[in-house]
């Protein structure tokens, strides 16, 4: 009897777990350093399912795909972090339920 | 006998690294220290980053590490340390109705989610990309990459200089 290898819906399922606890982690904290964690938590997570299609499919475009999430990811990080720094200034604090001028 | 101990092997590495980087994403959400935040965030990276080794791919798994947990992180706790979030740090979690209903929809859409994934396996046409050439796979993404996706790469490059200027322009000190 041969053990069967991982399943991709396995990595699929993690993948969808990992980017739920990410939803839920932007929504419910205040501070905005920790819910920009939490979407680059998510984009990770888009990125494993991308790498696991990519590897049951025996197709390479999901890598470049993943490639192209990292480079966007690294560019908003140092825009969404200068942002903050830019927000700490003006107002004081980084909660997001306090900076409420574009509240309807 | 030796492809079994390997396919064991797989199993036991996927479940470690599963539920380690499952531990580290919900303690990233429930640690109330921005920094431990942080730590976590490069555990569950790191974790990740085994997952692509698994997968046979190696080149994702090394920008993971270089990119995300190194230096995307590193910017993340440069700023914590920038700002002062002491008031933050005391202040407990205030749990509104909105955010209880957001949770919920959220787990619910997990439950979709895994629905679709268990009733059905990925279909699709398969390419020539077999694990045996995937050993490779710098050589054939970077082959890829600047021949058949040369307009989007040129486009990222584009986009990263705009991120560069933006964040220069943005933390610039009005005098």
């Amino acid at each position: 009897m041969t053990m069967p290898s991982v399943p991709p819906a396995l990595y699929l399922v993690l993948s969808a777990i990992l980017f739920t606890i990410g939803v839920i982690g932007a929504l419910t904290r205040r501070n905005a350093i920790v819910v920009f964690m939490c979407i680059e938590l998510m984009l990770n997570s888009v990125n494993l399912s991308f790498i696991t299609f990519s590897r049951f499919l025996q197709s390479i475009d999901g890598v470049l795909f993943a490639f192209f999430v990292i480079a966007v990811a690294a560019a908003e990080a140092a825009v969404g972090l200068a942002i903050f720094v830019m927000i700490y200034r003006s107002r004081e604090t980084i909660n997001v339920d306090e900076i409420n001028l574009l509240k309807w | 006998m030796v492809e079994a101990v390997g396919t064991l092997f797989q199993w036991l590495i996927f479940l470690g690294v599963a539920f380690t980087s499952i531990l580290a994403s919900l303690l990233l959400i429930t640690r109330k220290n921005p920094i431990h935040s942080a730590l976590f965030l490069v555990l569950n990276f790191l974790c990740v980053a085994v997952l692509y080794i698994l997968l046979y791919s190696q080149f994702i798994a090394i920008i993971q590490v270089v990119v995300y947990a190194g230096a995307i992180v590193m910017l993340i706790v440069f700023v914590i340390m920038l700002l002062d979030l002491e008031q933050e740090l005391r202040s407990g979690l205030k749990l509104f109705y909105s955010k209880v209903i957001g949770s919920a929809l959220a787990v619910l859409f997990l439950l979709g989610l895994i629905y679709s994934v268990v009733a059905k396996s990925p279909t699709g046409q398969k390419g020539t990309y077999t694990p045996e050439k995937m050993t490779a796979n710098v050589k054939a993404v970077g082959e890829l990459l600047f021949t058949e996706y040369l307009f989007p790469f040129e486009i990222v490059s584009i986009l990263l200089v705009t991120a560069i200027i933006g964040a220069v322009i943005l933390s610039k000190k009005r005098t």
